[in-house]
């Protein structure tokens, strides 16, 4: 049989994000338990709707248990939802953009329209760059404890040497992202940040993102009543993900056909899109992935200031949907595109297609 | 009027290890077998490339892989990174670069430490050699690291091999250790602050009225946090019960004997602790109880009876 050509996979309901919280992202918040960071922005999201507990449908969440070193830490932070009654809930032990990817699923199905994602991390119990590495092939890699930074800066490497990029321009991502973190008030790190020395060469710490704390949260609505809860709802037309071996050395570290792929059956790139919010912890991942997914300089890049100015783990890819449906919740953006990735080297990905009602 | 002054939230430090053995299939086995008796050796794929470090899957087409060929101890960097500050468990102690190499015959490129004097003597595209660790037990560390290497990368012809060795490695011992630093949150560090003074504390959820101990923050009913602090006990009801008689390891306590549940008077949840001073065939539920403190404990050592009337069925009933 011959291989088919990607195609555009079509929901077959039209879902909205009709509300997006988040914390404000914190070196360390050693005063508030799991619970206790995320409850604020649950109330937040609810608040913005109107919706109660009890009217939402499913309820789906990220986080992972290494960040603080506890087992079933999510089912503590279920205290924070209200789970009684008794609730519709899962949880990926991944970041918060697949929960919500389940919880989108959820909703194709029919069993629910509406839905509650969340998710979040604390990193300041542990040395996040160590933990990391217990996700890795536990038989080649696991052994040698290579760190985060250590398999990004590979990557980077690998830029540089391709001509794709160099370190001046790596600096320029990082100039950008932190002066454009000043108008997002969540943001950990922004204004004018030194690049630093280097962590791991050729990356310094102005090209690694902060380590920090954060929770966050959006609901999704079905059909119509995505418009009585939400001025200008986000309708996700497209969303898929794919993953790529977990050898490095399979891969071309310089290109990202896992998002590229996703990004076609998602239908990105049917239509020019405005705006893109990219997680990309590393300024050369933000390279890597404005080729994937054709970026041209007339789009508006992470104006959050993406994962350089705040990357909560298991947040900060819901994040990035979250900052995508904002725009769009207030005009500034038409079609926005949104990715969220986990794994060493961008090793797997999700992409999210955004579009406003057309005015 | 002043508020009281927030106490300091507890910190302690906690060390998670995990002493998990893994199994191999035949092709790692072979892999790492091949590592202790200093031969590298690869898998060929259906469609003719040769992966190195091998696996039992073809990674673009999942078809199952298992031709293994060996590979030379020689190789090509095909990207790096310098590594100035090694950190613990790493394969070098002194600075060194991480590298992918792609060793002569392979088509793929294998992660492992270079051993350079520093960036400047580190490229792409340099030749290195592996450095054989000097006990190997066939494990992915048996190659101690790279080396720099002067000689040509003539190409070289990968060989078919059996994959077969006298005591072939069937599993790897597969330790990890990671280092937190444990804060309970606000809450939490409310409760314990208040067993250093042998008193026990929850929190009563502002919507619901239930008090909730150990306060966690939050109302699991309601989903909104909860504050107001609340003294409960010291003495309490057991709501239900059970008899123990396996001895867990290392364990100072002879067996049979209860464990509880117990709603201490003013809680709307039951804690759970041991019973003791009383024969463990005359617990039962409505028996009235107090907390036993050791010298120095940090909790209740047990319950015991007070010996006042059982309490009605009907008190405690909501919190079975």
């Amino acid at each position: 049989m011959a291989p088919r050509k990607p195609s555009v996979m079509r929901p077959a309901r039209d879902v909205a994000v009709v509300a997006f919280g988040q914390t404000d992202h914190l070196r360390t918040t050693d005063e508030l338990s799991e619970v206790e960071m995320l409850m604020p922005v649950l109330h937040q999201v609810l608040a913005a709707t109107g919706l109660r507990t009890s009217d939402i449908g499913f309820t789906c969440s990220g986080s992972c248990d290494y960040l603080a070193g506890r087992a079933f830490s999510f089912t503590m932070a279920l205290d924070g939802v209200g789970a009684w009654p008794p609730i519709s809930e899962s949880h990926v032990e991944m970041d918060g953009a697949w929960a919500l990817y389940e919880a989108w699923v959820k909703l194709q199905t029919g069993e629910a329209d509406t839905a509650l994602v969340y998710s979040y991390g604390k990193s300041s119990p542990g040395s996040v760059r160590d933990v990391l590495t217990r996700q890795l092939d536990p038989y080649y890699l696991a052994p040698l404890w290579p760190d985060s930074v250590a398999l990004a800066a590979l990557q980077a490497q690998a830029l540089i040497d391709a001509g794709e990029t160099d370190e001046p321009a790596l600096a320029g991502v990082a100039r950008r992202s932190r002066a454009d973190a000043t108008a997002n008030s969540h943001a950990q790190l922004s204004g004018s940040v030194a690049q630093g020395e280097y962590v791991v060469r050729p990356l310094r710490t102005g090209d690694c993102p902060p380590v920090g704390d954060g929770a966050a949260a959006v609901i999704l609505v079905a059909g119509e009543r995505a418009r009585d809860l939400c001025e200008r709802p986000a309708w996700i037309r497209g969303i898929d993900h794919r993953v790529e071996a977990h050898g490095l050395g399979v891969r071309d570290l310089t290109d990202s056909p896992s998002t590229r792929l996703a990004a076609e059956r998602a239908g990105v790139f049917e239509r020019p899109v405005d705006t893109a919010e990219l997680h990309a912890p590393f300024t050369s991942q933000e390279i890597v992935l404005r080729k994937a997914l054709r970026i041209g300089d007339d789009v508006t890049v992470n104006p959050s200031g993406g994962a350089l100015a705040a990357n909560p783990m298991m947040a900060a890819g819901l994040i990035r949907i979250g900052e995508a449906a904002a725009r769009i919740h207030r005009g500034a953006s038409h079609r926005a595109v949104a990715h969220a990735t986990s794994g060493p080297c961008l090793q797997q990905n999700l992409v999210a297609l955004l579009e406003g009602d057309a005015r | 009027m002043t508020s009281a002054p927030v106490p300091e939230v507890l910190r302690a430090p906690l060390v998670v290890e995990f002493p998990f053995t893994r199994s191999l299939g035949p092709v790692q086995s072979a892999f790492l077998t091949g590592l202790r008796e200093r031969t590298v050796l690869g898998v060929k794929t259906g469609d003719g490339r040769t992966l190195v470090p091998p696996v039992e899957y073809d990674p673009a087409t999942a078809e199952e892989i298992r031709d293994l060929v060996e590979v030379g101890d020689t190789g090509t960097v095909t990207t790096w990174a310098w590594n100035h500050e090694p950190r613990r468990a790493q394969p070098l102690g002194t600075p060194f670069a991480w590298v992918l190499v792609k060793l002569d015959g392979a088509d793929t490129a294998l992660l492992h430490a270079l051993d350079a004097p520093g960036p400047d003597a580190v490229r792409t595209g340099m030749r290195v050699r592996i450095r054989w660790a000097a006990e190997r037990v066939g494990a992915i560390t048996d190659i101690a690291c790279f080396e720099p290497y002067d000689g040509d990368g003539a190409p070289q012809e990968s060989a078919p091999h059996s994959g077969e060795f006298t005591d072939p490695v069937t599993g790897i011992g597969a330790p990890a250790r990671l280092d937190y630093t444990y804060a309970p949150g606000r809450a939490q560090t409310a409760y314990i602050n208040a067993l250093s003074e042998q008193r026990t504390v929850g929190e009563r959820c502002p919507a619901c009225r239930k008090v909730y101990v150990p306060p966690r923050g939050a109302c699991p009913t309601c989903g909104v946090a909860t504050a107001e602090r609340v003294e409960v006990g010291p003495r309490g009801t057991v709501t239900t019960y059970c008899i123990v008689n396996i001895k867990a390891k290392n364990l100072d306590i002879e067996v049979p004997y209860v464990y509880a549940h117990i709603a201490l008077d003013g809680a709307d949840l039951a804690l759970h602790a041991r019973i003791a001073g009383i024969p463990y065939d005359e617990v039962r539920m409505g028996l009235r109880v107090e907390p036993v403190w050791t010298e120095g404990g940090r909790f209740p050592d047990h319950y015991r009876p007070t010996g006042e009337p059982d309490a009605d069925y009907d008190t405690y009933k909501e919190l079975i």
